[in-house]
């Protein structure tokens, strides 16, 4: 139904899909990319530079098995910093692409359909990327692996199941495979086209294995629908339980700063703040570049800024309750933890994340800025550096100044730290511009359910 | 050959083309009113209306769904349970060696696990999937069935089969095609 036939006239919302697309103009749009010979000269330029970005990130792991962990600043007292901060940064990214595609179905957002194909990418990819620094803070993972996975070894011995970190092995990997079960299955109706509409026989060939055979049948269809939605069922329980058991990592210890309840919804609504900005940081230029303004409309710039905002107020309350509980527990150390983080020697990264995160998303309130694509862009980066500096502030203040002055110590990242943080952006970077190229970046099947053509009328 | 040559080779089936989803809803409505039995619509988007005209009947996948969660909830807790209490006890913190509360979390995301995978697993299966070869992928305009264009199919095993042509060119069909096997 036209959700604007309730609303008068002053209130009616951007379209969106704007006006002029039919079933034909969608399928031309987004299936030419990937079937076009053309390989356009700015996708190239972007791809080199990431690539180089994925050499350093060779570079730094090559260095990092060759060497051992030492490499890192990572050291007593905090001996959890860079790898752990750049994880959660990671997987919290993720989960923007699993709300798009899971609950807004679940709440029948019809908006979300030309943007959930490339937020599921974005969540692989950031999975992905996220996945490297606990596999790889172990130093030489492959000795790593009989604490990690539950598998029979020769050693005879088993997981520590009582322990948070074994959880979130079992989150971490159960997300990554649903998404990528979500993201392929939401993909094979949209493969059967680019197999009919692809003209060299080898092109149809690969993405006729890759479509099953899909026929569009109407029971393939009903199938189809209903899987979509237990799968939407599924992935929606799944995305709040992962950053609640990464929260967990933190909140199950008895570190001052780390020991709260607020933990894991604070967590979660972080995670879906940063990563709708990182969203927005991909759909702006994406539109843009391939001229997707007529499927992705201002309506989906503005919902996702609407949607940053309200998850960023919630990440700013979290932060009042830091502060807050801190000062009503009554323990010193907890009020010192809080005084520290505000006045210590990592006191500018504090103020930098609430300048970001509680001041700056303020101006999200303003129409005129949500329509500014240039400033949203600004924004919706420094968002991602503000959301890292918060991981940054609850990792790093808490371990470098606990419990006894004589074991304070600073704490600063090494090159290397710099170098494989860095390194898996050209990971992500280099996934996504692949993704872009070579599959459907908008799902055509669900843009078109939005279209006349596709509509039925109730039988009565 | 061994055999005069035919009129008609081997048919799938015959095939009717519409523009709109709507035009082939009111045709399958029409086709199944008529009496034919072995019937199938093909669309590029999901028509829910199609499965309720046609099949009549709803997919068991959620009942394997819910199995497949079960068996991953019992997967995991069975798992830890094996693992901390026979297989390698250990005191960690003097806590219970079955406490099952730690248990709680791998057993949830097992279960969701097994669950997504059945749910995939079993909507490819169910649906034949995966199959390359179709025949009516023998009909040149159905490289339209993914873009723009609705189809029905009545297919040679239908026991009215020999008024479908006829009666599908009279359902303001855009083309009507036969669909070698």
């Amino acid at each position: 139904m036209d959700p604007n036939i309730h609303k008068p006239m002053a209130l009616q919302e951007t379209p969106v899909i704007l006006p002029g697309h039919d079933f034909e103009t969608v399928t031309e749009t987004i299936a030419e990319i990937p079937l076009s010979k053309r390989f356009p000269l700015g996708w190239v330029g972007f791809l080199l530079v990431s690539l180089g970005l994925l050499g350093v990130l060779h570079l730094a792991l090559g260095y990092l098995v060759m060497t051992g962990i030492g490499i890192f600043g990572t050291n007593q007292p905090v001996g959890w910093a860079f790898p752990i901060i750049n994880f959660v940064w990671w997987i919290g990214i993720g989960h923007a692409g699993t709300l798009i595609s899971a609950i807004l179905l679940l709440f029948k957002q019809q908006w979300r359909m030309s943007i959930s194909r490339f937020a599921e990418a974005m969540t692989i990819f950031a999975v992905a990327c996220a996945a490297i620094f606990p596999v790889f803070h172990t130093g030489r993972p492959w000795l790593a692996a009989y604490w990690l996975f539950p598998y029979p070894n020769a050693m005879g011995l088993w997981p520590q199941f009582k322990s948070p970190l074994i959880w979130d092995v079992f989150a971490v990997s159960t997300y990554a495979t649903v998404s990528i079960v979500f993201w392929y299955i939401g993909m094979i109706p949209d493969l059967a086209t680019l197999r009919d509409r692809a003209v060299s026989k080898v092109k149809a060939r690969i993405y006729g294995m890759l479509s099953l055979g899909w026929r569009g049948s109407a029971r393939h269809w009903h199938r189809y629908e209903v899987a979509s939605l237990i799968l939407a069922g599924l992935s929606t329980p799944l995305v709040l339980s992962v950053h609640t058991v990464v929260s967990f990592d933190f909140a199950v210890s008895l570190i001052p700063g780390w020991h709260a309840t607020i933990f894991p919804p604070y967590f979660v609504a972080g995670a879906i703040y940063a990563g709708f900005a990182m969203v927005l940081t991909l759909a702006i230029p994406v539109r843009r570049f391939y001229g997707m303004e007529s499927l992705i409309t201002m309506r989906h710039i503005d919902n996702m800024a609407k949607v940053t905002l309200a998850t960023g107020l919630i990440v700013g309350y979290g932060y009042t309750m830091e502060a807050f509980f801190a000062w009503y527990s009554g323990s010193p150390h907890e009020r010192f933890m809080m005084w520290n983080r505000m006045f210590g020697q990592y006191g500018w990264s504090y103020w930098t994340l609430i300048a970001i995160n509680v001041v700056m998303v303020q101006l999200l309130w303003f129409k005129s800025v949500r329509q500014n694509t240039t400033l949203l862009f600004i924004m919706s980066l420094l968002v991602g550096v503000g959301m890292w500096l918060e991981r940054f502030v609850i990792v790093v203040t808490s371990l470098a100044n606990d419990y006894v002055p004589s074991s304070w110590a600073h704490y600063s990242p090494t090159i290397w730290d710099w170098l494989l943080y860095a390194g898996t952006f050209g990971l992500f970077l280099t996934l996504f511009l692949l993704f872009l190229r070579f599959v459907p970046m908008i799902s055509m099947f669900e843009v078109k359910t939005l279209l006349p053509q596709g509509k039925i009328k109730a039988d009565h | 050959m061994a055999h005069t040559p035919e009129t008609s080779p081997g048919l799938h089936g015959v095939m009717a083309e519409f523009e709109t989803g709507q035009a082939l809803v009111d045709a399958a409505r029409k086709t199944m009113g008529q009496g034919f039995t072995r019937v199938e619509a093909y669309s590029p988007v999901p028509i829910e209306e199609l499965n309720d005209i046609i099949h009549k009947k709803r997919t068991v996948l959620p009942k394997l769904v819910l199995g497949g969660g079960l068996t991953g909830m019992a997967t995991g807790f069975g798992l830890q349970y094996w693992a901390s209490v026979i297989e390698y006890p250990m005191n960690i913190g003097g806590r219970p060696e079955a406490s099952w509360t730690t248990f709680i979390v791998p057993s949830y995301e097992l279960t969701i696990l097994f669950s997504a995978l059945t749910a995939a697993i079993g909507m490819i299966v169910l649906s034949g999937l995966p199959q390359p070869y179709h025949p009516v992928f023998n009909v040149d305009r159905f490289s339209m069935a993914s873009s723009d264009k609705f189809f029905l199919v009545i297919e040679s095993t239908d026991p009215k089969f020999s008024e479908a042509t006829s009666f599908l060119q009279s359902t303001g069909a855009k083309g009507v095609y036969d669909v070698a096997e």
